[in-house]
């Protein structure tokens, strides 16, 4: 098989003044016609790097330091801008992550596509916007010829995405390089976008490097997979052989780490690859923790017909004003220590129900009752406070969650000093516990949160929302923005949260393999309702509604993967 | 492995971070920056410590001698034969020393002023991008029609109404602390500006949710959380400020209505110098014009750095 484009001990290096930053170091890659080719690690692993390098888009003053890049046998990588343009775009496109930001607001679609074409095909105007409209239909756009006048505002975020493909397509390119294309997407818009470049590898005999760190989207796209670790490859092969036997440590380990919708485990396999710490003991914060009084009724928190709008477009003239319901009567109960878990797309209102239940929203109509009182009937500050202290959040953003300018000591210890909990030493004694017990030693609380990654951090905003042992905890997707590896951990300190001490958990996800793992009950969110609410085994065995069976159906089914090191966890 | 190993070496001192901040790595590789920083401390420790260099206390009568007037700088006066660096005004005055004295009146105005519109239009700023609705509308429409008048016109104002209602007596007195005020109440809406764009970035983080889950209140976020991650665009504007500040002193005295001829800022003496232009004693005007340029170059120099280094889009 003649290979399209292939990739030959390559290493890209980033001269920094603490050093050169090596980010790609001798990778060897091809793809042949018509070949799916997963580029897959976690973040900062280099792949991304790679695809710059084809494109000849690595930005100073990072550059090609060895190795060769060759395109149909042709050494592409010391080509001078002139000679990379004539490439680049012609023989070679790029999709992009973001659909939101890949394309020029102030340009229709069909200016953007022809002008594309005109610069790489011969064509005349007209000729050109017939073949824009073709695309369009190509790639699955309904009313090609109408929606081809509109501005990419006008297009939904997987249509955008579509529209971004259709770009790519424009030239007739050979390769295209597809860099997290469907990151940004929910799960069902994933499924068929990535079914759509599937189809276009196949039809058009295009070789593809499709750049992810979802492993799901590897198992069931590509044909060949390509695994990288701190910017070197660790293993090459067939998707079959690679997801399925695993030879490399890491690759094992990355596999195992993997939340599955069809095995339900009670511990992630502890990940010790490259040294990585994983340590906690929550086990030994349970022996300071008081045991919360028990509920009467084992109903925690009883949320009653809640409704929450936003203000749209605001007016003097009542009538002028245009509402939008975020959340739409939503009754559901959460029982005493369990974890209950909230599933839906982006837009369904899972967060915004968590934060009225955090009364970082104010109801409008509808009640939530925490342990038998009202709580959106509190008015006075007293007695908010009293019930904050015993419910905390955990964000879904480590990177925005903690306040730059603070000392981590400081951050934990705000929540403490606040409801004045404790005095003097001892709070610094249950911040330096706090943080040794989620893994990070209280040597930690001397640094700022720029000094941590971001696993290191979400474990920075779990020691906060323990600081005032609260009895109900809200985490509001707390692993969407980690790595697998890290998010196992994550996930597992939330496990031993629940177990240890008892925590009563509000889990919001749109991962369901994560919610199977995490969940005793579930319930399914959509455009503001509540659409069904089950035990996970039973939602994940026979789904009642509709839209719950979609998304089930919609779920990377991960079958080729490795269970290797499951069974016994 | 490298978590822990990281966690357990000591963390570094203030000081060992700023050494190796990219900030200062930045200062170190500018020669703008190092030129202009380098002529501000040297002109701000000038005017801090004039008392001490200066040769002559130009305020001091006793010391004036007439027949010093209009000496040539460098050069041996023709009755005395004293030699002054810069030369003498009409009145026997060293220039040197006057203007050292004037750096004083006018960087303790830019900076009064500067500190009064930042305390000020930071606090007016926060409170409009964190409260919203009503408050945010009438605290930046205020600014709005503020910007309307020219600066020196409601300086201007400000002076005028301040010289009608104060006696006589303390006018000299009160001249500087007008100054300020005037010149600080042109200079807020930038800060409030700013500062309210800033708020409304960081009051949708997810750190400032988590101070209100805590239960801490408004003023407190307001405060503690949102004001330390708003600081460094303001610093930028400050440090332009300040400059700004200073050139608008300067006008106002050569307008007449700043500083008093009892102290001259920098502006008086160019008002002054003005006079003697056109009859060849250049340097009365020449030295203290040289002066101010320096200052407000410099300083809005190192302001356009500052800008710069603490942008993350430019980096």
């Amino acid at each position: 098989m003649t290979h399209l484009l292939n990739i030959s001990d390559l290493s890209v290096h980033y001269p920094t003044r603490r050093g050169t930053f090596i980010a790609v170091n001798g990778a060897d890659l091809t793809v042949a016609p018509g070949e799916i080719h997963g580029l897959v690690g976690e973040s900062g692993a280099g792949k991304s790097t790679i695809g710059a390098a084809v494109m000849g888009l690595i930005d100073p003053p990072g550059h090609i330091a060895d190795g060769t890049v060759s395109f149909r046998g042709e050494a592409i990588s010391g080509r001078d801008a002139a000679g990379m343009r004539a490439l680049r775009g012609a023989k070679i496109s790029m999709i992009f992550q973001d659909p939101l930001t890949s394309l020029n607001p102030l340009l229709t679609v069909e200016d953007q596509l022809t002008e594309t074409i005109e610069a790489h095909l011969n064509l005349g105007d007209k000729a050109a916007k017939a073949r824009a409209v073709e695309l369009l239909d190509r790639v699955g756009i309904p009313d090609p010829a109408e929606r081809v006048k509109q501005y990419p505002h006008q297009f939904s975020g997987g249509m955008r995405q579509r529209v971004v493909i259709a770009l790519a397509l424009c030239s007739e390119p050979d390769v295209i390089i597809a860099d997290e294309p469907t990151t940004a997407l929910d799960v069902s818009i994933q499924a068929q976008i990535l079914d759509l470049i599937k189809e276009l590898a196949r039809e058009r005999q295009v070789g593809v490097i499709l750049i992810t760190h979802d492993m799901g989207v590897i198992a069931d796209t590509t044909d060949r997979v390509t695994v990288m670790y701190q910017g070197e490859v660790v293993e090459s092969g067939t998707t079959e052989q690679v997801m399925g036997t695993p030879e490399h440590e890491y690759t094992k380990s990355l596999i195992a780490a993997v939340p599955r919708a069809t095995l339900k485990v009670h511990r992630f396999p502890q990940l010790s690859y490259g040294g990585r710490s994983t340590r906690f003991a929550i086990e030994d914060l349970a022996r300071n923790w008081p045991t919360p009084p028990k509920s009467k009724t084992g109903t925690l928190v009883q949320v009653d017909g809640i409704t929450k709008t936003f203000v749209q477009r605001d007016s003097i003239i009542p009538a002028w004003r245009k509402m939008f319901t975020a959340v739409d009567k939503v009754s559901f109960d959460i029982r005493e220590g369990e974890v209950f878990g909230l599933v839906g797309e982006s837009g369904s209102g899972k967060s915004t129900v968590a934060r009225m239940i955090a009364t970082l929203y104010e109801t409008n109509g509808g009640h939530i009752y925490f342990d038998g009182t009202d709580i959106t009937q509190l008015a006075s500050r007293e007695e908010r406070d009293a019930y904050r202290r015993q419910i905390q959040m955990i964000f879904q953003d480590p990177f925005s969650s903690l306040n730059p300018r603070m000392r981590v000591d400081a951050i934990v210890a705000e929540p403490v000093l606040h409801h004045k909990l404790l005095e003097g030493h001892a709070i610094q004694d249950r911040v330096d516990e706090l943080l040794d017990r989620v893994g990070l030693g209280a040597e930690a609380g001397r640094k700022y949160p720029h000094e941590f990654s971001g696993g290191q951090r979400q474990r920075i905003s779990i020691a906060r929302a323990l600081a005032t042992q609260p009895r109900f905890l809200i985490c509001d997707e707390p692993t969407s923005a980690l790595d697998v590896s890290i998010q196992a951990q994550v996930l597992n300190i939330l496990k031993d949260l629940q177990e240890h001490l008892g925590l009563t958990m509000l889990f919001i996800s749109h991962d369901l393999p994560v919610v199977r793992q995490m969940c005793d009950r579930v319930g399914v969110m959509r455009q503001g309702q509540m659409v069904e609410v089950a035990d996970t085994e039973q939602l994940f065995a026979a789904p009642q509604a509709d839209y719950t069976k979609e998304l089930l159906r919609l779920m990377p089914k991960l079958e080729g993967l490795s269970t290797e090191g499951l069974e016994n966890a | 492995m490298t978590d822990t190993a990281q966690t357990q070496t000591k963390a570094p001192t203030r000081l060992q971070r700023w050494a190796d901040s990219d900030f200062f790595y930045q200062f170190k590789h500018s020669p703008v920056a190092i030129v202009s920083f380098t002529v501000a401390v040297l002109l701000v420790l000038g005017a801090i410590f004039a008392p001490l260099i200066a040769p002559y206390n130009p305020f001091d009568p006793a010391s004036l001698n007439l027949m010093n007037g209009f000496s040539k700088p460098m050069e041996p006066n023709a009755f005395t034969g004293d030699t002054f660096w810069l030369g003498t005004d009409d009145q026997g005055r060293d220039v040197f020393s006057t203007i050292l004295y004037g750096m004083r009146i006018s960087l303790f105005v830019g900076v009064a002023a500067v500190l009064f519109a930042m305390v000020l239009g930071i606090s007016l700023g926060l409170i409009a991008g964190y409260v919203g609705g009503w408050t945010e509308t009438i605290i930046m429409r205020i600014a709005d029609v503020q910007l309307t008048f020219p600066s020196i016109l409601v300086a201007m104002l400000i002076f005028g109404i301040a010289k009608g209602v104060t006696p006589i007596e303390y006018r000299d007195q009160m001249a500087i602390w007008v100054l300020i005020i005037a010149i600080g109440l042109s200079d807020w809406v930038q800060f409030a500006r700013v500062v309210r764009g800033a708020t409304l970035v960081e009051k949708s983080k997810e750190y400032v949710q988590a101070a209100r889950l805590i239960g801490r209140s408004g003023p407190a976020i307001m405060v503690k959380h949102i004001l330390p991650n708003v600081l460094s665009p303001v610093l930028v504007i400050a440090t332009i400020s300040l400059a700004l500040a200073i050139i608008a002193e300067a006008t106002l005295s050569f307008l007449g209505v700043g500083a008093p001829p009892t102290q001259p800022s920098l502006g008086t003496l160019i008002r002054i110098g003005q006079g003697f232009l056109f009859s060849g004693e250049w340097w009365i005007l020449f030295f203290p014009a040289c002066t101010l340029l320096a200052l407000a170059l410099s300083v809005n120099l190192l302001g356009d750095w500052l800008r710069d280094a603490l942008n993350p889009r430019l980096r």
